[in-house]
């Protein structure tokens, strides 16, 4: 064999041949990782290619301020004011996530530490078992309990919260009432439960690579349990954390079904108080996507979409730079 | 608010008696029935072979094996003549007054220098906020690493060398004031110029401290140990037992038991 030129290129191939020995597969795995890519892509341009009738119609910013969404003012000339205003939806979206986080982080951490620290040995198989089995219910199921279960029962503090804080100076308006069961609050309740497993799962995860000799040295200081966990799990984990919440807020953002039945689905303007009544970028999507028959209706609620995908990527992108960061902090 | 007086550096040294002590996991004892006493103001070295129970001995001087699920012990030790497994022991003072260095240095690796020695004061409010630069450097001195890190205060702690990092978690440890230091294997992980400052370091603090130490060295043990026990088992998956105990001196020269000369000589182990 006479030996190869030793060039750039017959290196490239020589190394390509030594490490690529299986043809199919690599074409295999290649077309299953462009999927994704493809799919990613394609989503959007139908997004954007459905909603563009709207878009050019109305001006793409004019969706962005107005709060107002009322197809039947709709005609097919008038270009001022737009009736599709979708403010009060992502505010919407933004108060039902918010409550969510709010409400599951704490819990979610509180029951990883449980979990792995506190719970004895015969109980955290089958009670990690159970959380993960929250993340099983159906969607439609926790609508249909939020509907007539969660909201009797928080009835009463609903009334009690917008009789005290209700008339409160500067967070007044945040509680005002009357509250009738369908609101943000409620919608964020439920956000918060099903977002609790997958926020537990991580963050069991986390807590479980924290090494036992950084645990021993915080009890061998004279630190009684929570002293330790808050000396060396806790500080360890704040980037897992963090990543764990962004994820619970990926799902929270995005969720449908659940929140289109307990929130009311107001639509007229934004409603500022949390017991009261509203709608979520998806939630206005899938109420009225059967329905559109005004002019620009199907279009603009293509415009939701496209701008909930774009709010989605954000926050995953957000979250990812700053789990990446602080991550960095602890290597 | 009161700031609460600064723990004092005068508490005098303790002893240990451990008495029938056995150490099980999951009930299969690791070191089975042994008495020993550990006076103050001295070192004393666990030696042995691997799998003779020494490091869960140590473990057992302050409860830190009880944290371990499925742990167990039987028998006593006398933190000065208190039994720490009574039944109105408080483990969290137990374990402030009988503190621990781990084979691998441990800094918090999100706290700065500082911070790391300070991290057992801040426990219980046993102190006030505040940068308490005094008592890092107190304890920072005590350690011998005063002077190479009095610039670095802020840094994080794991960016220190790996004798450095040891000598902040002894540093860490000593902050609290304990009246006797547990040492498992510190030098394991350290190289030699590291190894040789610790055991500097562990001949000046037992002018205050009481020190136990683990080591599997025995040169080590010969080097900084007053006293030396040694302890093994007498078949792979049996408790190790403790075999003879003495002045460091005799112990390497002139063994009573056989299984101790054939450790020390090399033939086992």
């Amino acid at each position: 064999m006479t030996p190869l030129a030793d060039t750039p290129a017959t290196r490239r191939r020589v190394r390509a041949r030594w490490r690529d020995t299986d043809t199919v597969f690599r074409y295999a795995v290649r077309a299953a990782a462009a999927l994704v890519v493809v799919v990613l892509v394609a989503t959007a341009v139908f997004l954007v290619a459905q909603a563009w009738p709207a878009l050019r119609h109305y001006g793409i910013l004019s969706f962005l301020s107005s709060d107002r969404w009322a197809p039947s003012e709709a005609t097919t000339t008038a270009r001022h004011p737009n009736p599709y205003g979708i403010v009060q939806f992502v505010y919407g979206t933004a108060v039902t996530s918010l409550i969510a986080m709010v409400l599951a982080v704490p819990v979610a951490v509180a029951v990883s530490l449980y979990l792995t620290e506190v719970a004895p040995g015969w109980l955290r198989k089958p009670l990690s078992g159970l959380v993960d089995l929250l993340a099983a219910i159906p969607s439609v199921v926790y609508g249909f309990w939020g509907i007539f279960a969660l909201i009797p029962a928080v009835r009463p503090a609903g009334v009690w919260l917008s009789r005290t804080l209700g008339s409160a100076p500067g967070i007044g308006p945040v509680f005002a009432g009357p509250f009738f069961g369908v609101s943000y609050l409620v919608a964020g309740l439920v956000l918060a439960i099903m977002i609790l497993p997958i926020i537990t799962a991580i963050c069991r995860e986390v807590f479980a690579t924290v090494p036992t000799a950084d645990k021993e040295s915080a009890l061998a200081l004279g630190a009684t349990r929570w002293e330790m966990l808050r000396m060396a799990v806790l500080p360890r984990s704040r980037s897992g954390i963090t990543g764990a919440a962004v994820l619970g807020l990926g799902r929270a953002v995005g969720e449908t079904i659940a929140v289109t039945m307990v929130i009311g689905n107001s639509v007229l303007s934004i409603t500022k108080s949390i017991l009261g009544p509203g709608a979520t970028m998806s939630s206005v999507i899938a109420n009225e996507f059967t329905e559109s028959t005004e002019p620009f209706h199907l279009q603009s609620l293509m415009v939701v979409g496209a701008w909930l995908l774009v709010i989605a990527l954000i926050v995953n992108t957000v979250g990812k730079l700053i789990v990446r960061r602080t991550g960095e902090d602890i290597a | 608010m009161p700031t609460p007086a600064p723990p004092s550096d005068t508490a005098a040294p303790a002893r240990l008696d451990v008495v029938n002590l056995t150490a099980s996991y999951h009930g299969r004892p690791a070191v089975a029935d042994v008495d020993l006493a550990i006076e103050p103001r001295q070192v004393t070295a666990l030696i042995g072979p691997s799998g003779s129970g020494k490091s869960t001995l140590l473990r057992c001087l302050n409860g830190l094996h009880l944290t371990v699920p499925g742990a167990s012990v039987t028998g006593s030790v006398l933190l000065d003549d208190a039994d720490i497994y009574a039944k109105d022991s408080n483990p969290v003072e137990i374990r402030q007054r009988v503190g621990m260095v781990f084979q691998r240095p441990t800094p918090f690796p999100t706290m700065s220098v500082r911070d790391n020695v300070l991290a057992g004061l801040h426990l219980g409010r046993r102190l006030g906020r505040g940068p308490h630069d005094d008592l890092a450097e107190q304890a920072l001195t005590k350690a011998g690493l005063w002077p190479e890190v009095k610039d670095r205060l802020k840094a994080p702690g794991g960016s220190l060398s790996g004798g450095q990092q040891q000598r902040l978690c002894i540093a860490r440890a000593l902050a609290v004031d304990p009246e006797i230091l547990l040492m498992d294997e510190p030098c394991s992980h350290l190289d030699p110029i590291s190894t040789l400052t610790i055991e500097d370091l562990i001949r000046e603090i037992k002018e205050t401290y009481t020190v136990v130490i683990v080591t599997h060295n025995m040169q080590q043990a010969a080097r900084v140990a007053d006293t030396t026990a040694f302890l093994t088992m007498p078949a792979v998956g049996e408790p190790g037992r403790l075999v003879e105990v003495g002045p460091t001196e005799r112990i390497f020269s002139t063994p009573r038991q056989q299984t101790t000369e054939d450790y020390i000589s090399g033939k086992i182990g």
